[in-house]
């Protein structure tokens, strides 16, 4: 009988925080600058230059570990990881490793078998490297420092999740609270969040651990997931045939479906890892923890049965609306303008999440500002607008933010319901279709809808459908 | 009138009273590095067209009355591993042989912001790892007392172009001692403060933990009132300290009665020289001539202090001196082939033999499996050797003793055996492991004309005791002990 195994994951997962500034500097961390142009003495590795610890990022980190149920060393220290690479410009990463700020919490996840908690082993902080670009024409490298020493967190998992599906919820849950506290955006693609993969397999019932490896380069969920399944496989594979699992780092291939090995247990670097001289220790008070308690914002869980029950919204859209901080942040901004949150969850629920995926985006992508979303509602409410114009004009809002008042104003697109300048119109088309208004006449009311389509059509979908029925009605009858 | 040997507040003062300008004073810093650089080479580089500009722009300023401070226009000389914003930069390394910083070390702009005038860059061992100033690339520094011998080290070419009359006054860096001993050997005086008490932004680290700046002078008085100048907070180096306390000539009294002055018994035993050691006791006798309570006493740990030390400050420099790759600024190796070779080849080439080797230790110690058994194992040492300073200053508000076991070693004497250097550094390194202040004080002179230093020892901030007992010491000096005899009527 084939054996069953079991599949064994931990994560670390590194998330750029988002303060303004660096870890150890005063230089802008905005994503997108000339190369090498938000950088300074220290992000560079010039000698002589000092780090000095932003407080942001301890609070960033505090924040997290706190929401996920970490202790916080009140007495947490920076260390050196030494190794040698021209990302990194002193050729060691300031990082933590003897005493990491936050240890010991957990995440609650959703599974196929109900709620499990996901241990969290510890959260650290430390500083990102810079970016290498190797030109082939020229045959040399370049290496631009302005990612160098944007702050990081990195949250080691214990080994507690089973499958991919376990590893994606757990993924989700963490995105989500670290979107929350507005510590990050954790775009995957972009690189904002990054997830290692440590995965062994077992033979189902054994508690001892296989070897394990650990799997880089897994840029969205689904390389994850397909990353998880692959070297499931491979692992297993290897066991059946009597092999023994390598300890390796291996990078994913999600174009090929495949990993290859970068590097083994025997080869790794020996770190010479030591607590950094230049920084003093961090000392954390009681005062401090409960203040960065207090200032935690509503998360998820608080905000869901917030809007049920404030706004009357239902459950399954109450998740939706607060899967994303963004989503969240948008429909309570545009409901606080336009008093009407159930015309605002319909908008987002339905016209932008089908937008976002017509065009592949996710919730963090949407940039449009509430106000017009409101100002939106608000014309097709009072009718300035009828239903297919305001789509129209939400899909030019959604791409361009643009401003539904002028919009419309400008391209003349606000309904005709002006009794006289409609009942002209269709006393034309009626007198134009004299076989439909037999039709309509003889009992196929359905005629109707082509004498409609018609007076909207003459009327460049500008009229109000409402009124176009009404003196339509009222001409037949005649 | 004899403007090289005034010391740096004498001439303040007469510049201050117009007696003397602050150009004329920098022209006669040039006219005596001219007259001697080539038998001392107290300087990597000499910057007189800067310098000269820098003496006219700040003359304005007094005359203007924006620069009022004891130290205005007063020439100085700037140990060659602190940055300094246009000018060569090299840590007497070939590494840096090329390196031109974009930026000034805090400590030299609090100088500048004083109205000084900066005559350049002083020799120095490689990366500040030496104690003869013989490690430089640059060649060596010869000790202006008798050129046959080394100034010291690691700031060496401060120390001897204070003594040589190169400059009125220089900044040095003390890591282990290599403020004090190089003044002890060159006749100064030289202090390193408190850790943490000057901003350690821009000096190029050697061991982090235990570096500091600190002036060498022609005395306590000049040393006193330039450290009141760099005894500022800098929130750009976290182990800065805020301190309040920095009014340091206030403790130039000449009054050291009642003053508990303790003498380590431990560093008065084997290796010390006699005559070192009569300096000592010589000391001791006019502090209590004048009123202070003198004892021996048992401060024991001293045999772990070098151990500890070059653990510890080959660790931190070991990945200190990683970022010298090639890659960024700096020495690269002209052939290469793929990144591992050009790292290896330019610091092969680029660093010389007492760096690689503290490099080396340094990763030795570090490295998995050793981390435990000597740098941890050094780290709690360090921890130990403070407690037991903690218990003498219970006790006494100053400890006096040796700086170095004997006087400057002639040259090429002390390179061939490492171990022997290091042992040199038995009475200055547990100062640097315990974070304290201590200074040197010229006090005597042995047979053969080199100048012998003693050395006082203060608490944490406590730096003004020191002050105190080093002034009064001064009171007692026999008047030849004071200058080199190059700046001495008699040695012309």
């Amino acid at each position: 009988m084939a054996r069953e195994y079991e599949t064994v994951i931990g994560l670390e997962v590194h998330v750029e925080l988002a303060t303004k500034t660096k870890i150890f500097c005063g230089c802008s961390t905005e994503f997108g600058g000339e190369p090498n142009t938000h950088t300074c003495p220290v992000c560079t590795g010039m000698p002589g230059s000092l780090p000095v610890l932003n407080k942001q990022v301890v609070e960033y980190a505090m924040a997290v570990g706190l929401a996920a149920n970490c202790q916080i060393h009140q007495k947490c220290k920076f260390d050196r990881k030494n190794y040698f690479y021209p990302d990194n410009p002193q050729n060691y990463q300031i990082s933590q490793l003897y005493l990491p700020i936050c240890y010991d919490g957990w995440v609650e996840i959703e599974t196929e078998d109900g709620k499990k908690k996901v241990g969290i082993h510890e959260i650290h902080m430390e500083e990102d490297a810079g970016k290498l670009i190797h030109d082939d024409w020229e045959d040399c490298s370049l290496v631009d420092y302005n990612r160098s020493g944007v702050p990081l967190i990195e949250i080691v998992s214990e080994p507690d999740m089973r499958s991919a599906q376990e590893v994606i919820a757990y993924l989700d849950k963490l995105r989500t609270i670290i979107q929350y506290l507005g510590a990050s955006d954790c775009k995957l693609q972009e690189g904002s969040m990054r997830a290692d993969v440590n995965l062994s397999v077992r033979e189902k019932g054994s508690d001892m651990f296989g070897t394990r490896t650990e799997m880089k380069n897994l840029n969205s969920f689904k390389a994850i997931a397909r990353a998880i399944e692959g070297e499931r496989e491979r692992q297993i594979d290897l066991l059946e045939d009597g092999q023994a699992v390598v300890q390796e780092t291996r990078r994913w291939d999600d174009n090929k479906e495949c990993s290859y090995p970068m590097r083994s247990k025997e080869d790794a670097q020996d770190y010479r890892y030591f607590p950094d001289p230049d920084l003093v220790p961090v000392l954390i008070s009681d005062e401090w923890i409960d203040d960065i308690k207090s200032r935690q914002p509503e998360l998820r869980t608080e905000k869901l049965e917030r809007y049920k029950k404030e706004f009357d919204i239902p459950q399954y859209d109450a998740e939706i609306l607060t899967s994303s901080k963004k989503l969240a942040d948008i429909f309570e901004a545009s409901a606080a303008i336009c008093k009407k949150p159930k015309k605002v969850s319909n908008w987002l629920m339905g016209e932008a999440l089908r937008l976002l995926k017509e065009h592949n985006q996710e919730p963090e992508d949407l940039s449009f500002s509430p106000e017009n979303l409101a100002k939106l509602i608000q014309l097709a409410d009072g009718g300035t607008i009828n239903n297919k114009v305001a789509k129209e004009v939400f899909e030019k809002i959604y791409s361009e933010n643009i401003d539904p008042e002028q919009y419309v104003e400008e391209h003349g697109l606000k309904s005709v319901s002006d009794e006289g300048a409609l009942r002209s119109v269709i006393e034309e088309i009626v007198a134009a279709n004299p076989q439909s208004v037999e039709d309509y006449k003889g009992g196929k009311k359905k005629a109707i809808g082509f004498l409609v389509g018609q007076t909207m059509k003459a009327m460049k979908g500008k009229a109000d459908p409402g009124a176009v029925n009404k003196i339509l009605q009222e001409v037949l009858e005649k | 009138m004899d403007i090289q040997s005034l010391t740096a507040v004498r001439l303040g003062e007469k510049i201050k009273k117009k007696e003397l300008s602050a150009v004329e004073a920098a022209q006669a810093a040039f006219a005596q590095i001219a007259a001697c650089e080539k038998e001392y080479h107290c300087y990597v580089t000499v910057e007189e067209e800067k310098a000269m500009e820098q003496a006219e722009q700040v003359q304005k300023k007094i005359d203007g009355g924006e620069l009022t401070g004891p130290l205005a226009g007063v020439p100085v000389a700037i140990k060659d591993n602190m940055c300094t914003k246009g000018t060569l930069t090299t840590c007497s390394s070939r590494i840096l042989g090329n390196f031109v910083p974009t930026y000034t070390a805090e400590a030299v702009k609090c100088l500048e912001q004083a109205g000084a005038v900066i005559l350049g860059k002083t020799n120095m061992d490689e990366f500040a790892m030496g104690s003869t100033t013989e490690t430089s690339y640059y060649g060596v520094t010869r000790n202006p007392w008798n050129p046959q011998h080394v100034p010291g080290g690691s700031s060496g070419g401060s120390s001897a172009a204070v003594a040589a009359g190169e400059c009125f006054y220089a900044l040095g860096s003390d890591t282990g001692g290599s403020i004090r001993q190089p003044s002890s050997f060159c006749g100064v005086t030289g202090m390193k403060p408190t850790y943490g008490t000057i901003s350690r932004y821009g000096l190029i680290a050697y061991g982090s933990s235990l570096d500091q700046i600190g002036p060498v002078a022609k005395d306590v008085a000049d040393c006193a009132a330039i450290l009141e100048v760099l005894a500022v907070h800098d929130p750009k180096d976290s182990t800065s300290v805020k301190r309040e306390d920095t009014d340091f000539t206030s403790a130039l009294t000449g009054d050291v009665k009642g003053m508990k002055v303790g003498i380590p018994r431990d560093y008065l035993g084997e290796g010390l020289d006699s005559q070192v050691k009569e300096a000592v006791l010589k000391a001791a006798r006019s502090l209590e001539s004048q009123g202070a309570q003198v004892e021996e006493f048992d401060l024991s740990l001293v045999e772990y202090a070098i151990p500890a030390y070059y653990v510890i400050a080959s660790a931190e420099a070991s990945s200190n001196l990683s970022r010298f790759d090639g890659i960024k600024y700096g020495y690269r190796t002209e052939d290469y082939e793929g990144l591992h070779n050009m790292y290896k080849k330019t610091r092969s080439e680029g660093f010389g033999e007492e760096v690689k080797r503290r490099i080396m230790l340094g990763s030795f110690v570090l490295s998995s499996g050793y981390y435990d058994a000597y740098y941890l194992k050094a780290l709690r040492t360090k921890a130990l050797i403070k407690q037991a300073f903690d218990k003498a200053f219970e006790k006494y508000d100053v400890i006096l003793g040796p700086t170095a076991p004997s006087t400057a070693p002639k040259l090429g004497e002390s390179l061939e055996d490492p171990l022997k250097m290091y042992l040199g550094d038995i009475y200055t390194v547990s100062v640097n492991l315990a974070g304290l202040p201590a200074m040197s004080v010229p006090y005597g002179i042995d047979s053969q004309g080199l100048p012998i230093g003693v050395q006082l020892i203060g608490d944490s901030f406590q730096e003004k005791k020191i002050f105190r007992a080093g002034y009064g010491l001064e009171q007692t000096r026999e008047d030849q002990d004071r200058l080199a005899p190059v700046l001495r009527k008699e040695g012309r």
